[in-house]
C-alpha cells in the first residue's frame, strides 16, 4: 500500500488482521483508524494532520486528567495501541517516564506506524500481547505502574477478559502506592450498570466522568491501589492549582485542563447513576456480548 | 464441543483469547478424539455391552468435575512456568482436557459396535450415529456459545454436561439390567 500520502483523501489502507478488519481513512486532515468487526462504524483513534498534537477524541482529553491526581508518573500502562494517540501525548507531556503500551494485534502496530508515525523507543515501548497476560507477567515481576490506562477495544466492545472482576485485581496489583486507574468505558448499553457495579465491588468508588460531547464514560479511580477509606480526600482547590501547572503544556493538545479540574470534584461527589442490583461480570459469569445489545431503560 | 468452547473461556484469564488459544484447544480435543476412537474402538471387541458403555459415559463425565475446582491452581502452575501463552495454552489445554476426551472419545466407534447386528448395516448404522453425533456437537456449540455462557457461570455448565452424561450412562445400565432393547443416538 501507500505511505503516508499528504493529498489523496478516501480510504488509505484495509487490512483483516487476526482479530478485526482495519481500516485507515482521511478526510481533509483527519487521519482515522477504524476497526469494523461487526456493525460498529466508530472510529478508534484520529490524528489531526494539520495540527498531530491535538488530542482529537474528547475521551483522549479527558484521560489526561490523570496528571491531576498524580503529577510526575514514572511509569505507565496503557492497554490498547490504536494509533498510538495516548502514549503519544504522555510522551510528549511528560520528559522522563516510560510508557508502556500493550496492544494485541501486531497489524494494528504496524499501522500505528506506518500512517500514524507512531515510534516506539526506550522510553515509548510497545509489546505485542494479550493484556491479561502481560499484566499477569508483571505482577510476578513485581512492576508497578504509576498510572495504568484501559483502552482496549475491538471493533465491538471491550474484550471480555478484560472487564471482569478478577481482571481488575490484577490491574490494582500493578499499581504502585498512588497509581492511578483510567478506564475508557461506553455509558449506552445495559453493560454499563453490570460494568459500574463491577468497578465498585473492587474499588470502592470511582469518578463517574462523563462530558455532554461525547457517549465515552471515563472510570477514574486515584490512588486505586488503597482501599476506598484509605484515600487521601481529593481537594478541588489543589486540583486546580495542579492544572494551572499544566495548562501550558495541555494548551498544544487543545486540552481544557482547567475547566476540567473545575468540574470533577462535582463528579466524584455525584450519587451512582446506574442501577445497582446487577450482578458483576467476572470470569466464571461475563454476559458481555449480550448486555453489549440491550440498552439501557 | 460444549466443553470445546467453554475451554476458551477457562484459558483466557491465563493465556489471554489470542487466536493460538483456540489453535491449542482444539488441537488438544482432536488428538483426545482421535484416542478415544481408536481405544473405544478396541474395546469394543471383547464382549461389548451396554453396562460397559454406560460407564464410560459415567466416568468421562465424573472427570470433568475436576476442571470446576482444578483449573485455576492448574493453570496458575503452568503460567509461573511456561513464558509463552501459545505453549501455555497447550499445556494447560492437555491437562485439562485431554483425559475426559479420550474417554469421551470411545462413546462413538462403542455404539457402532452395539448397534451392529449385521456387517450389511454397519454403513448406514455408522452413518447414523455420525449423524447423531455431529448434529448433537451442532446443537451443543450453539447453545453454549449463544445462550449458556451469557447466562450461566462456566462451572455450572461443566456440571450440567456431568449431569446429562452420568445420566445418560446410567440409562444404558437400566438398558443393560433389561437385556435387549433399542437404544438411540447420543452426542459427544
Amino acid at each position: 500500500m501507500v505511505s503516508p500520502a499528504k493529498e489523496r483523501i478516501g480510504i488509505l489502507h484495509e487490512e483483516r488482521s487476526l482479530y478485526t478488519r482495519i481500516l485507515v481513512h482521511k478526510v481533509n486532515d483527519l487521519l482515522c483508524m477504524k476497526f469494523t468487526l461487526v456493525r460498529s462504524d466508530s472510529n478508534q483513534s484520529c490524528k489531526d494532520l494539520s495540527a498531530p498534537k491535538r488530542l482529537v477524541f474528547a475521551y483522549a482529553r479527558m484521560t489526561m486528567t490523570a496528571l491531576l491526581f498524580n503529577r510526575h508518573p514514572q511509569n505507565i500502562l496503557i492497554v490498547g495501541l490504536g494509533g498510538g494517540t495516548l502514549p503519544e501525548a504522555f510522551f510528549q507531556l511528560l520528559d522522563n517516564a516510560k510508557i508502556d503500551t500493550v496492544e494485541i494485534d501486531p497489524a494494528v502496530i504496524k499501522v500505528a506506524k506506518e500512517y500514524f508515525l507512531f515510534e516506539d523507543n526506550e522510553r515509548k515501548r510497545v509489546i505485542a500481547q494479550d493484556a491479561r497476560v502481560f499484566i499477569k507477567r508483571a505482577i510476578l515481576q513485581s512492576t508497578e505502574y504509576d498510572l495504568v490506562i484501559l483502552d482496549a477495544f475491538n471493533g465491538d466492545y471491550i474484550p471480555e477478559h478484560l472487564m471482569t472482576k478478577e481482571f481488575l485485581l490484577e490491574v490494582q496489583k500493578v499499581l504502585s502506592r498512588d497509581g492511578v486507574l483510567v478506564a475508557n468505558t461506553f455509558g449506552t448499553s445495559k453493560l454499563y450498570d453490570y460494568e459500574s457495579n463491577t468497578y465498585q465491588d473492587v474499588f470502592g468508588s470511582f469518578i463517574n466522568y462523563k462530558r455532554p460531547e461525547t457517549g465515552n464514560r471515563l472510570i477514574i479511580v486515584p490512588q486505586a491501589k488503597l482501599d476506598f477509606e484509605e484515600r487521601e480526600p481529593i481537594d478541588a482547590a489543589e486540583l486546580i492549582q495542579t492544572a494551572r501547572e499544566l495548562e501550558g503544556k495541555m494548551s498544544e493538545l487543545e486540552v481544557p485542563i482547567v475547566r476540567y479540574a473545575r468540574e470533577l470534584p462535582r463528579k466524584m461527589a455525584s450519587k451512582p447513576d446506574w442501577d445497582q442490583n446487577t450482578e458483576i461480570i467476572t470470569d466464571q459469569f461475563s454476559p458481555v456480548n449480550l448486555l453489549r445489545r440491550q440498552s439501557r431503560d | 464441543m460444549s466443553l470445546e468452547l467453554i475451554g476458551g473461556r477457562i484459558l483466557a484469564p491465563y493465556f489471554g483469547s489470542g487466536i493460538y488459544v483456540w489453535g491449542s484447544i482444539i488441537t488438544i480435543f482432536m488428538v483426545s478424539l482421535s484416542i478415544g476412537y481408536l481405544s473405544g474402538g478396541r474395546l469394543s471387541v471383547k464382549d461389548p455391552t451396554f453396562a460397559k458403555f454406560g460407564t464410560i459415559f459415567i466416568v468421562g463425565g465424573s472427570l470433568l468435575i475436576p476442571i470446576t475446582f482444578l483449573a485455576n491452581p492448574v493453570m496458575d502452575f503452568i503460567f509461573l512456568r511456561v513464558e509463552d501463552p501459545r505453549y501455555g495454552s497447550l499445556i494447560a489445554s492437555t491437562f485439562l482436557f485431554a483425559i475426559p476426551t479420550i474417554i469421551l472419545g470411545m462413546i462413538s466407534p462403542y455404539s457402532v459396535r452395539l448397534l451392529v447386528e449385521k456387517v450389511e448395516q454397519s454403513g448406514s448404522v455408522a452413518g447414523t450415529l455420525y449423524f447423531f453425533s455431529t448434529l448433537g456437537s451442532a446443537l451443543g456449540t450453539l447453545l453454549t456459545s449463544f445462550y449458556f455462557v451469557l447466562w450461566f457461570e462456566v462451572n455450572s455448565i461443566i456440571l450440567v454436561l456431568t449431569s446429562s452424561l452420568v445420566f445418560l450412562g446410567m440409562f444404558s445400565l437400566y438398558l443393560n439390567a433389561n437385556s435387549k432393547s433399542h437404544f438411540t443416538g447420543e452426542n459427544e
